[in-house]
């Protein structure tokens, strides 16, 4: 029942989080400046999702093996490289990475 | 399976410009890629929360209606840490909590009343909305309609895998499955700083602000440390102009 409780609870919240922006926002005409904040969100987030996907709360989740397999996605997408090829790339070499240094 | 997936391009040129079809379509195969990776990730997230004791049923039913990868492992974990319901949800809502700015930076771009927007927004997930992001702000609705249509029935059929075959947790980590997540981000993060480079002040400021928050806060409200950090660049620009 506990389980039951929180996964409706939080399926509810999150369509509240998701729906608020666009039911309240959406139609109207935004200020110039408001325009501009909204251009910089996606780099802004992005960046956070990086690195706190990465660090953790805390900073503890920084994992060596993690840091060569995402230079190794960077590598390859900058030589152009499609991103499951890219992100295949970064799996293997974590995973080698991890048998190398046990 | 991942190199079968067609490229992923975020970068055409004409892409606001094709018809809504094509550009479904064109989301479609972009969240082919992003599908292949939520589902090794939600097979992790089955396995874990049905060795919690949640029972077959409710992982996919959890996956089914909360659809957020981060948000669910958060519910699993504070829950499997004895820290009851209220303190579970406050964890998984905080980690939500970005979808606010998120979806107030894609509501232009949706349609209808305020209902239908609602609604629409639900598309909203994290590797969709970047996907979708076309630059300057603008969003291209069928596009994330088509990415998130992708990675939904994905993220559900990997939960329910994980359930039923219950791979062990470590295996993940062996396997090095979870630098996809943050690889993800980061090809994301280098196409759009590539493809604008008025981008890469608010990457610096958005990495720097959450890194920092981490010390001090929960994963959700860093992430929204880091996207007040574009109010911070774009302040930085202007004055950098005058």
């Amino acid at each position: 029942m506990i389980v039951w409780t929180a996964i409706g609870t939080v399926a509810v919240l999150g369509f509240a989080l998701k729906g608020v922006g666009p039911a309240l926002l959406g139609g109207r005409e935004l200020a110039p400046r408001t325009r501009s904040l909204l251009a910089q969100l996606a780099p802004a987030l992005l960046a956070g999702f990086v690195v706190v996907a990465v660090a953790g709360r805390d900073w503890a989740a920084v994992d060596g093996t993690v840091l060569g397999g995402l230079a190794v996605a960077l590598g390859l997408r900058l030589g152009r490289a499609p991103l499951p090829v890219a992100l295949v790339g970064a799996v293997v070499a974590t995973a080698l990475l991890r048998v190398v240094t046990g | 399976m991942l190199v079968s997936v067609p490229r992923m391009d975020t970068q055409l040129p004409d892409r606001g410009e094709a018809m809504p079809r094509d550009r479904f379509h064109a989301g479609l195969r972009a969240g082919a890629g992003l599908a292949a990776a939520a589902f090794l990730m939600a097979i992790s997230f089955g396995a874990i929360s049905q060795a919690r004791g949640w029972g077959s049923v409710a992982p996919v039913v959890c996956s089914l209606v909360v659809f957020s990868g981060s948000a669910q492992f958060a519910l699993a974990g504070t829950l499997g840490a004895g820290g009851g319901v209220v303190a579970a949800v406050v964890a998984a809502a905080l980690v939500n909590v970005r979808y606010v700015p998120m979806g107030i930076a894609v509501a232009r771009d949706l349609r209808g009343g305020p209902l239908r927007r609602a609604v629409e927004g639900q598309a909203v997930v994290d590797g969709s909305w970047a996907a979708a992001h076309l630059g300057g702000g603008r969003f291209d609705r069928a596009f994330l309609f088509g990415a998130t249509a992708v990675q939904w029935p994905a993220w559900v059929a990997g939960t329910a895998l994980g359930v039923v075959v219950a791979p062990d947790p470590s295996l993940v980590h062996r396997l090095g499955l979870d630098v996809l997540t943050p690889g993800l981000f980061l090809i994301l993060l280098l196409d759009e700083v590539r493809r604008d480079r008025a981008g890469r002040l608010p990457a610096a400021l958005g990495g720097a602000v959450a890194g920092a928050l981490l010390f001090v806060l929960p994963t959700g409200p860093a992430l929204i440390g880091a996207a007040a950090a574009a109010l911070l660049a774009l302040r930085t620009t202007r004055e950098a102009v005058r």
